[in-house]
């Protein structure tokens, strides 16, 4: 079966592009050929900055025939029907079958559909592919209208089979498909002819160019590491980089280089930064001393002087770049020894968001709410305030205005710098944390109130402002915030009604912004406004009858409350995450004290664990049915059954042993309650299962005594106070 | 004078050498090698040469040394590179050539950058003025780690898509330079022959000016006057436009789209002083670029009327 090689070869594909448009091209050639029922054996795609190529083995020669039948007038059809079906079928009247059906004598068309060539389809489904390319940004050049990454060069399309290849005959705006390619721009710049997919890997390879760009970032990768260890050091990791350079390069030649000893005292995230955003060094870290020392340069090319000239320049680029940083970090250590509020004060001229104030207003309210929590958490109150007022003074350094990603880390360098304890300068890089759901919560106590009251205001403020986060969109984070939140308090297990807190944020953005009750007033006024095209002026009688067909919600609720259920929502997916069930959160969101998010996980997991043993899962069973009949009960007699029940109108060993159950559960569970003790409590209740089910199954509630059937309800009664004092465990499904 | 074809190029020995090198070597590629233009721009990209030629039907290949002026840049000639008043050299070509980059890289070896030492990257970097309301794709050229040149193909220049697309290459001269003669501050560079009877290093010609404009920039120009420049720039540049394309007096078409670009330019230059002047808060800096893009883009507006924008009486 013939093998089909593509190769696009273009000016230079942005790195962080190459490895996407591999796939796209191997996913719409593909989907393309099976579509015109060319199927294939096995597909691969590959990436260069110059190239992209697609390889298929086991592609079928020609697309199958098909026989296609289609049902045309009746036999007996005015003429002209008859041949308006011949010309859509392209067949003559006595091709055409005539069929007698319970509708009478009808013809029907067989259209043989030849298979087609493969070179056709590849033609077509190429020109298609090229035509749409889903590039994130794509352009024109010279005097044509098609678009591509950078100039497309040429179209290299070739079906190999044992006979021979075969090129496809395409031309896509003045490119005409053919056999040949390049090889490396400077080290064999010269066309290559070529026959099929080995042909081309082995010329290319010849040619100077990895074509692979997973083994270029394993040479590149390995190289470095073998560098680093004959000198007793050792790269740093990075991802990231590894796959920027893999795209910046065809055939990796990697250098080790040396930091000017002048530099070699900037902070090591200082140098990694430099080094990766503006020259794509690998650092090299001597494991010794810590201290980064070496680079890591990937050049594209051998060089007769083993690239001498390439890492001279290099490492003199490097010198100017640190020497900037340098410059940076003695200015702002100068700034920070002599008064760290200086920076503070130039916060008053940044926006935080315009609906929000300054960066220096975010600042004040930060600090009032981080004093506010300093005794919750553990933190002294002074510290945790002077924490807050330094935590984003470094945002006007100079090292952060040029690295933007260094904030915070800065500002604990400088606070240190400035003579302020470490639990301050620690605050300053952590209370930005946690930045995502595996990165590490802050666990100091100053950090943790900063980082509290930093995500508190923020919540706060864009819910005050009505900057919620709708589906995929939350261009302020306001979902990891929250979550950030969730992951501090929980944690750390630290016990925060946090109503009250958000309570007082939202004074603190009151005093920022103005009045809050009044702003979500006029926001609900202009709901409603927007909801019935009525002027809230104007209307007169609230039993108008052009609101009669309004359902207009003009609850005005503050932004504690909202946060409070988003806060509720996120801690779903916190905990869907690790296996408790939504049903089980929402029993225990139902519970007093539920905006305490620490207790709240506490009771979700005990009750979650307890549920999952076989007397929690019975349980439940004869909690729903107690609850059930006593519901019923309840409704029809029009009275509520929570006079206690008493053991002396108790009839049967059951009823009886029940009563001695609850007696021992409830002296457990209420104390256990008190210290927060879930575990304790549920195992308690669960006791309660077999009880209960011995109950169902020897005693009927209804009885004909009046007397004994309340005592009875009674008692259900007292099951379900019980039960619930631990969980609403009417919300429990199943 | 180097032979672009050459493997082997002499290195030159000072700052205008390289100039030299580069002029000649463009010329010899067919390039129109024009002049400064006569105001104070903040890039070459500023030169009508690029603005307005990259607009319109007609073909286009200019080079040119621009000197060009960012006020906020300005370290009193202390910083080893960065100054408020540098050269840039800038080629436009339209429609860009199918071998532009192979064009390009001639020019580093005509400048002595031997191509079988060096590694030269094509690094992703996409182009943007919005106050030219102008964007391009392509690269920022590397040289051994180090960005010797801006290569874009020009999408889009004062609102209007271009048609056919100009290549654009924009050398930083003083870099590109100190690099190629292994100098490390800008000022320690040759500016004409070391060898020469009065050698003049760079120091020589621009300390001073780089001191006086630093100062100037920063603590003295006159804010109320520039302001007041600005917005006359403003409204005169809408006022030649506002005039009717047939002039009374010739009678014939005669849209002012240059003069008309010409006060579009010096709104800009204020703005950029304004700017060094730290007037500007950072709202008020959005509001000031729109209102420059705004000129820019009337005047290109303007120029695609013009003959030498692709307009002609037939087609009209």
């Amino acid at each position: 079966m013939p093998d089909l090689l593509i190769e696009l070869f273009s000016e230079e594909i942005p790195a962080r592009m190459q490895r996407r448009a591999a796939e796209d091209l191997q996913k719409l050639v593909t989907n393309g050929l099976v579509e015109a029922g060319l199927t294939y054996a096995h597909a691969a795609a590959f990436s260069t900055p110059r190239r992209l190529t697609l390889a298929l083995e086991g592609m079928l020669a020609a697309s199958p025939a098909v026989t296609e039948e289609r049902k045309g007038p009746k036999a007996d059809a005015p003429e002209k029907a008859i041949e308006g079906f011949l010309r859509g079928t392209g067949l003559t009247r006595d091709q055409l079958e005539e069929r007698e059906t319970p509708k009478g004598s009808i013809l029907f068309a067989k259209i043989e559909k030849p298979g087609r060539p493969a070179a056709d389809i590849v033609a077509e489904v190429l020109e298609q592919t090229i035509r749409n390319f889903p590039w994130p940004k794509s352009m024109r050049w010279g005097a044509g209208a098609l678009k591509w990454v950078r100039p497309l060069h040429a179209i290299l399309a070739l079906i190999t089979t044992e006979e021979g290849a075969e090129v496809v005959p395409l031309n896509v705006d003045g490119i005409t498909a053919g056999n040949t390619t390049f090889g490396h721009r400077f080290l064999a710049p010269d066309a290559i002819t070529v026959t099929g997919f080995e042909d081309y890997a082995a010329k290319l390879s010849k040619a100077f160019v990895v074509l692979n760009p997973a083994d270029r970032a394993e040479t590149i990768w390995n190289d470095a590491t073998n560098l680093a260890f004959a000198q007793g050091l050792e790269v740093v990791e990075d991802q990231a980089l590894l796959a920027e350079v893999s795209g910046l390069v065809e055939y990796p030649v990697t250098l080790m280089g040396t930091i000017a000893d002048d530099f070699l005292d900037l902070p090591p995230e200082v140098l990694q930064t430099s080094m990766r955003e503006h020259q794509k060094f690998f650092s090299v870290k001597n494991p010794k001393t810590g201290r980064i020392e070496k680079f890591i340069t990937v050049a594209n090319r051998t060089t007769a002087d083993n690239g001498a000239t390439i890492l001279a320049g290099n490492e003199k680029v490097l010198s100017a770049r640190l020497a900037d940083a340098k410059f940076f970090w003695e200015n702002d250590l100068r700034v920070a020894k002599s008064d760290m509020n200086t920076w503070v004060q130039a916060l008053e001229n940044v926006t935080f968001h315009n609906k929000l104030g300054t960066q220096a207003e975010l600042i004040e309210r930060m600090a009032v709410l981080a004093r506010e929590l300093a005794p919750m958490v553990g933190a002294d109150p002074d510290e945790a305030e002077t924490a807050a007022r330094l935590a984003k003074a470094d945002l006007s350094s100079e090292m952060v205005y040029e690295f933007p990603d260094l904030q915070g880390l800065m500002g604990s360098y400088y606070a240190r710098a400035a003579g302020h304890s470490d639990a301050v300068a620690h605050a300053a890089k952590e209370h930005y944390a946690p930045l995502g759901p595996s990165d590490d919560v802050p666990t100091a106590p100053v950090s943790v109130a900063v980082a509290l009251a930093e995500k508190i205001d923020k919540l706060t403020g864009f819910w005050a402002i009505d900057e919620k986060p709708t589906g995929s969109k939350d261009p302020f984070a306001l979902r990891r915030a929250a979550l950030g939140v969730i992951r501090t308090l929980v944690e750390n297990d630290i016990n925060l009604a946090i109503e009250r807190t958000l309570w007082s944020s939202e004074a603190r953005i009151t005093e920022s912004i103005g009045d809050l009750y009044n702003m979500r007033e006029e926001a609900a006024q202009k709901r409603f406004e927007d909801e019935t095209d009525l002027k809230i002026s104007e209307v007169q009688n609230p039993m108008d009858e052009a609101l009669a067909n309004v359902t207009v919600t003009t609850d005005i609720p503050m932004p504690r409350h909202e946060v409070v259920s988003f806060l509720h929502d996120r801690l779903k997916v916190y905990l869907k995450d690790q296996g408790v069930r939504h049903d089980i959160i929402d029993a225990c969101i139902a519970m007093e004290g539920n905006d305490d998010l620490t207790l709240l996980v506490k009771r979700a997991k005990a009750l979650s664990e307890t549920l999952s043993t076989d007397d929690g899962e019975n349980l439940i069973q004869g909690f729903k049915r107690a609850n059930n009949i006593l519901t019923q009960a309840e409704e029809a007699d029009g009275v509520e059954y929570s006079y206690g029940a008493d053991v002396k109108y108790a009839e049967t060993d059951e009823e009886r042993a029940l009563f001695a159950a609850l007696d021992t559960a409830e002296a457990q569970i209420t104390p256990a309650m008190q210290t927060q003790d879930f575990t304790t409590a549920m195992a308690a209740m669960a006791t309660l299962r077999g009880p209960i089910d011995a109950f169902f199954e020897a005693v009927q509630v209804n009885s004909d005594n009046g007397t004994v059937r309340r005592n009875r309800l009674n008692l259900l009664s007292r099951i379900r106070q019980i039960c619930i004092s631990v969980a609403d465990l009417t919300k429990i499904e199943g | 004078m180097p032979d672009s074809t050459s493997k082997t190029p002499q290195t030159p020995k000072s700052f205008q050498a390289i100039i030299l090198a580069l002029q000649n070597y463009w010329a010899a590629k067919g390039c129109a090698v024009l002049q400064p233009y006569d105001m104070e721009v903040g890039a070459g990209t500023f030169h009508p040469a690029t603005t307005l030629r990259s607009l319109g039907t007609q073909p286009w290949a200019a080079a040119y040394v621009q000197p060009s002026r960012r006020p906020t840049d300005g370290r009193y000639g202390e910083n080893p590179n960065r100054l408020q008043h540098y050269y840039q050299y800038q080629v436009l070509i339209k429609p860009s050539p199918p071998d532009l980059q192979a064009l390009y890289l001639g020019s580093l070896e005509a400048i002595g950058i031997n191509m079988d030492l060096h590694d030269i990257r094509f690094v992703e970097d996409d182009w943007e003025s919005p106050t030219l309301g102008a964007w391009g794709l392509g690269w920022e050229v590397w040289c051994d780690g180090m960005e010797v040149s801006q290569f874009t193909y020009f999408q889009q220049v004062g609102g209007h898509d271009c048609h056919p697309v100009s290549g654009e290459l924009t050398y930083g001269l003083e870099r590109l330079a100190m690099y190629v003669l292994g100098v490390d501050h800008v000022m320690d560079m040759p500016f004409n022959d070391p060898d020469a009877l009065i050698p003049l290093t760079y120091a020589d010609v621009f300390k001073q000016t780089e001191e006086e404009f630093a100062r100037w920039n920063f603590d003295t120009a006159n804010t109320d006057v520039l302001l007041r420049q600005f917005e006359e720039a403003e409204a005169h540049c809408k006022a030649i436009l506002d005039q009717p394309f047939d002039d009374p007096k010739t009678g014939k078409r005669i849209i002012m789209a240059h003069p008309a670009y010409d006060q579009c330019i010096k709104a800009s230059h204020m703005f950029n002083l304004l700017d060094a002047r730290g007037v500007i808060s950072v709202t008020e800096r959005q509001a000031y670029i729109g209102r420059v893009r705004a000129l820019a883009k009337i005047c290109a507006d303007a120029f695609v009327q013009t003959r030498a924008g692709g307009w002609s009486e037939d087609a009209a």
